[in-house]
């Protein structure tokens, strides 16, 4: 039975024990000659004075761990620090509260799952998905109970979309507050979602003629419910399973999720365990005291539902200040509910003259989108600014512009633009122009 | 008499009790539907629509069978919400003020009697969500008393306010008719400028963050700020 392939194999094995071996000597021979030479340094000061050039790192001299080693891989243990936060004071407890994305440290356009933003309104719930069901029911001629595997069975589809909270920004109506990108920023994140139209589901049941709204509500605590015109939800809803490859996370709904492209995250219900066909909108608690904007002449908007474009620097920023002179690349992101960006510009003096920055592919509909801009900085103080621009042509607005309309009790849906000050020492700091 | 859920199990129960029309409706629910396309899930039954149909509407669709009035509102109030929005509703710590206050000034407070348009969303929201650590144990009977409790705190509703399924959707809010449902943005009108857009001289910083002690740190652990 020995063939090539065994032969191969022994081969293989044979010299990874070799190699094991071999790093096993140079491991002792490393140690009897800081024995030798008497020095008081850890391994780890040792490690780290061998780790550049002309020396052979300390990692290369010795095998790494197998295969599943983690079943589930992690990052580094060097990136600890780029996780999701939260703001304490901002909120009663943390079931009824939001994290933030680190914006500082996303590279590409899509949210690593372990990231995305988080916004609970009952806590996380722990879904059985041989439990879970979705209901469909109201003005329709079917009524339908699902499960997940029959939700599987249906045709589905991928798209990369962003979620937005209506309140990322919220709180820099007054002011300049928090000198953070994560903070000011962190409420958006994108990922590619795979599921099911809405559309062939309300196909299934079969709309009756008076059928104009979806309430869609949530299996957590709070049974988190929003209606929806029926338009959109024919237009480009998804129920989706699938986050970036792989089951939604339980922070993003798990086993079941509604995604709204475009809509202010609320609507994108989580936990999505009932669709209810009416004639009406409902007026729920969350698209009446909550997710409504009070304006300066205390009259309030409601159903405010659509992102408009929006962009900001991600470097530099606070938490990624230049170091020194020199040559660097501006990077950000952009992004509509209305559809792709068109161009994004750039102002390094606060807003007088501006560059058109590149766009990185792929530049797709309601989809983050990445820029970037050279910028040669010369160490003196700069006001760097980014500005949106969609394909509906809409232009993403200043603070004062917004304020001049709407005030500052708005809360939600601060589109501005952002500005970064940066200093000559290199920090950078949140701040608002007049 | 019974909380939404509860109300499902008595209609679970009652199915029950008939045996031949439960096989009956157990026989339909599992055959797919003729007419649908992929003919895939089943029929829920009656009783599973109710179990799980807690949306109430402003004209009352969706409130269940039941009453409360002011009185026993403020002792079931007393036990189950007090602790975090105050006897009177006017909040503690971060938790939500639900009643008095006002929309002028400053810090405007959006309460249930200074902003929320309709009454027939409080019985909704309580039954929904609330009390917030343990949710869904509530009777309609008492979340229909705790309503007319708020409402009479906000003196919306007199002290003899009985709150059912009738009486609800008849309350006017005082901040009804201030809701603006169609969206009128674009409200804000930014030109593409690129060159010399604004004269350098009247470029001033109007506010910054730095120095306020609000910004949680963005590295190492997380951050364990108190609220303030």
């Amino acid at each position: 039975m020995t063939g090539p392939v065994d032969r191969r194999r022994m081969s293989l094995r044979g010299r990874e024990v070799a190699s094991a071996d071999f790093a096993a000597r140079r491991r002792f021979l490393t140690f009897g000659a800081a024995l030798a030479g008497g020095a008081v340094v850890g391994p780890v000061a040792a490690q780290a004075e061998e780790a550049f050039p002309p020396q052979d790192a300390p990692w290369s001299q010795m095998l790494g761990p197998g295969v599943v080693d983690r079943p589930y891989g992690q990052p580094s243990q060097f990136v600890k620090d780029v996780i999701r936060r939260n703001v304490p004071w901002l909120t009663a407890s943390p079931e009824s509260s939001v994290s933030f994305t680190p914006l500082q440290d996303q590279t590409g356009i899509i949210t690593a799952n372990g990231l995305f933003f988080e916004r609970y309104h009952g806590g996380r719930a722990s879904v059985d998905p041989q439990q879970h069901r979705l209901m469909i029911h109201g003005l329709v001629e079917r009524p339908l109970l699902l499960t997940m595997e029959d939700i599987k069975r249906l045709p589905s589809v991928s798209r990369i979309h962003f979620i937005e909270c209506p309140a990322n920004g919220g709180m820099e109506w007054r002011a300049a507050q928090l000198n953070s990108l994560q903070f000011t920023h962190g409420m958006v994140s994108c990922a590619e979602w795979t599921g099911v139209k809405l559309s062939t589901l309300l196909a299934e049941v079969g709309l009756k003629k008076e059928a104009k709204w979806a309430l869609v509500e949530g299996a957590d605590a709070a049974h988190m419910d929003r209606s929806l015109p029926i338009e959109k939800c024919l237009d480009d809803c998804l129920v989706v399973y699938g986050q970036n490859g792989e089951a939604l996370r339980p922070e993003q709904g798990f086993p079941l999720r509604l995604i709204v492209p475009g809509w202010q995250g609320n609507v994108n219900i989580k936990w999505l365990r009932r669709i209810e066909i009416g004639d009406q909108p409902w007026f729920t608690r969350e698209e009446t005291s909550k997710y409504t904007e009070l304006m300066p002449d205390l009259r309030s908007r409601g159903f405010t539902w659509l992102i408009y474009a929006k962009s900001v620097i991600t470097f530099p920023c606070p938490e990624k200040p230049p170091k020194g002179p020199g040559l660097y690349e501006i990077r950000g992101f952009a992004w509509s509910g209305k559809g792709r960006i068109a161009h994004v510009d750039v102002s390094l003096d606060g807003g007088v003259n501006w560059e058109r920055a590149r766009l990185e592919d792929p530049v797709l509909p309601k989809a983050l989108t990445r820029f970037t801009h050279e910028w040669r900085w010369d160490g003196k103080p700069a006001l760097l600014q980014s500005r949106a621009v969609d394909e509906t042509g809409f232009v993403q607005p200043t603070i004062s512009e917004l304020r001049a309309v709407r005030g500052v009790n708005a809360i939600y849906n601060n589109n501005s633009i952002q500005t970064w000050q940066v200093k000559a020492d290199g920090s950078v700091f949140d701040v608002q122009l007049s | 008499m019974s909380s939404c859920r509860k109300r499902a199990a008595v209609c679970l129960a009652m199915i029950a009790a008939a045996a031949a029309t439960v096989m009956a409706a157990n026989a339909s629910a599992q055959q797919p539907h003729p007419a649908a396309h992929y003919g895939i899930g089943t029929a829920p039954t009656a009783a599973e629509i109710a179990g799980w149909s807690i949306a109430v509407r402003p004209d009352g669709q969706g409130l269940p069978p039941g009453s409360g009035n002011v009185d026993h509102g403020a002792n079931v109030y007393a036990d189950q919400c007090a602790a975090c929005h105050g006897t009177f509703g006017e909040g503690t710590g971060r938790y939500p003020k639900l009643t008095g206050g006002s929309l002028k000034g400053d810090r405007p407070e959006p309460t249930v009697g200074t902003y929320w348009p309709y009454a027939t969303t409080l019985f909704d929201y309580i039954n929904r969500a609330m009390p917030f650590p343990s949710p869904h144990v509530l009777s309609a009977d008492d979340i229909y008393a705790i309503t007319a409790y708020i409402l009479n705190v906000d003196n919306i509703v007199d002290n003899d306010f009985v709150a059912d399924r009738n009486s609800l959707p008849k309350v006017k809010m005082p901040n009804r008719d201030a809701f603006m449902w169609q969206d009128p943005r674009p409200d804000t009108a930014a030109k593409e400028c690129m060159k010399s857009c604004v004269d350098p001289k009247m470029i001033k910083i109007e506010s910054t963050a730095e120095g306020k002690d609000l910004t949680p740190r963005t590295t190492g652990p997380l951050d364990a700020m108190k609220p303030r």
